[in-house]
């Protein structure tokens, strides 16, 4: 995979993540009732990094946990081994709480439609919006996110690779890498 | 690391990584059982037979609980309600059930090897549940699961195994199973009823229970296996209690933090006594929930793989 351009560097990154906890907060009017639920992996650092931007604006500890979507996915028969399983970590009850869900990327949809059924078996909540970093296009699946730190238009070919420290070990960033043939 | 096995017959034959995979996997399962709704869609649309030639409380409710919480469907078939009754062959039974399209046979029987004959001849995924004195590796997966729940490690740890070794797989998947994740495992019991050769597995064996309480930081007692008891391995139950059996007074000279197991089912007052089993120590009913999502894991792994 060969790099195309940064789109994102660290200081864009950060600016994104604070410029969604306001948007957050202005939507919902305050933190009540209000909770993020991050998806692993990436999803998960930037729902921490989402709550500890809420508690540097609010003074309020958001609530946070993480979810993984594994054993939701629509396409585990149809993959040759079972992908690895992590553990679900939301220890507080989302029923009539407002639900705020964050991913990296939003593409096609499916990792969304597989965390709501995952959400949803949790409790019911009030109501699930969505927060990405990148949203790339390519839906197959009608859903939108109500909070994007960046609008990428992409090709197919192409890949979208969010790079976090938390995660990655190096400074955040954000490449649109070219597919080599597959 | 990828998982490739489609059938599960023996931990022999799993390497360290694999053991520790399905122990990693099973952490995110036992989640799953304490939320409100108890279910993942993973194993939606696919079926799950427990075939069970020998009776089973524990061992089939767990695996079928842990199919359907993977929303899986399950089917109960157990010998004496079957045409085995009517002579059919263990085969032709097994045959007929896979005619059926089912996707897995969860299969416990007497007879050692009998998993490994139905792979040989089926392509759905054989769980071995049990074959004889052979082999129960879920069981002595979710054993390593608690003791690494409870102690943190496996690596390093001395593990008393006392009881009827002879007739017992729990015994023989124990051995193998934490031996390869580098415990050292002693087993003890009457001289007949310690098979000859059992150091070969990498067992040690001794004879004199108060040592094994003693130096291990786990104790895995078994059942004394009366419906095996046939030939005259033993004078009396009485006295086996008596010279091999745990009480109070033998259990103060364990160490502290010793963590007392047995797969069950227990004979109180035999193997152990009401005191030990009930122990704040014994984890023996972790042992029985952990099961289940140690199920789970296997389950979900070995479905996922082609043969």
């Amino acid at each position: 995979m060969t790099p195309v351009s940064k789109i994102m560097d660290e200081e864009l990154v950060r600016r994104a993540v604070i410029r969604i906890a306001h948007e957050i907060l202005e939507k919902n009017k305050g933190t009540e009732n209000l909770c993020l639920v991050g998806i692993r992996t990436r999803g998960a650092v930037l729902a921490e990094r989402i709550q500890r931007a809420v508690a540097a604006i609010e003074g309020v500890d958001l609530p946070t946990g993480i979810l993984d979507i594994t054993l939701y996915r629509d396409d585990l028969t149809r993959i040759s081994h079972q992908p690895i399983v992590h553990e679900t970590c939301v220890d507080f009850d989302i029923t009539d709480k407002r639900i705020v869900l964050v991913d990296d990327v939003l593409f096609t949809g499916r990792t969304i439609r597989a965390a709501l059924d995952a959400l949803i078996d949790f409790g019911r909540p009030e109501c699930i919006q969505l927060a990405v970093l990148i949203d790339r296009g390519h839906r197959e699946l009608p859903i939108r996110a109500d909070f994007v730190g960046k609008n990428v238009p992409t090709s197919l070919e192409q890949d979208v690779k969010v790079v976090l420290s938390e995660t990655d070990q190096q400074p955040d960033q954000v490449v649109v890498v070219e597919r080599e043939g597959e | 690391m990828e998982w490739k096995r489609h059938d599960l017959f023996d931990l022999q034959d799993l390497s360290r990584a694999e053991i520790e995979l399905i122990l990693e996997t099973a952490k995110s399962f036992k989640e799953v059982s304490t939320r409100d709704v108890k279910k993942v869609p993973a194993l939606r649309g696919k079926t799950v037979v427990m075939l069970f030639f020998e009776p089973s409380t524990r061992t089939r409710i767990s695996f079928e609980l842990a199919a359907k919480r993977l929303s899986a469907d399950t089917l109960n078939i157990s010998a004496s309600a079957s045409s085995l009754s009517k002579g059919e062959s263990v085969l032709d039974t097994a045959r007929n059930i896979e005619a059926m399209n089912v996707d897995m046979i969860v299969v416990r029987h007497k007879s050692a090897g009998v998993p490994k004959i139905l792979a040989d001849h089926l392509s759905s995924s054989i769980i071995n549940a049990g074959d004889g004195c052979r082999a129960h590796p879920t069981q002595a997966l979710l054993d390593m699961f608690t003791i690494r729940e409870k102690l943190g490690r496996i690596e390093g740890l001395k593990v008393g195994i006392i009881g009827d070794i002879l007739h017992s797989r729990v015994a023989r998947s124990n051995i193998v199973g934490l031996t390869k994740m580098g415990a050292q495992v002693t087993v003890c019991g009457p001289s007949t009823l310690i098979p000859i050769g059992i150091e070969q597995m990498g067992a040690r064996k001794t004879y004199c229970v108060d040592d094994v309480v003693a130096e291990s930081d786990v104790l895995i007692f078994l059942r004394l296996q009366r419906e095996r008891q046939e030939e005259q391995f033993l004078p009396s139950i009485r006295e086996y209690a008596q010279v091999f059996g745990v009480g109070p007074e033998r259990l103060k000279k364990a160490k502290k933090n010793v963590v007392i197991m047995h797969p069950g089912p227990t004979n109180r007052g035999v193997e152990l006594t009401a005191e030990v089993a009930d122990d704040p120590r014994s984890v023996i009913l972790d042992q029985v929930t952990n099961g289940v999502a140690v199920r789970m894991a296997v389950l979900y792994l070995l479905a996922g793989a082609q043969r």
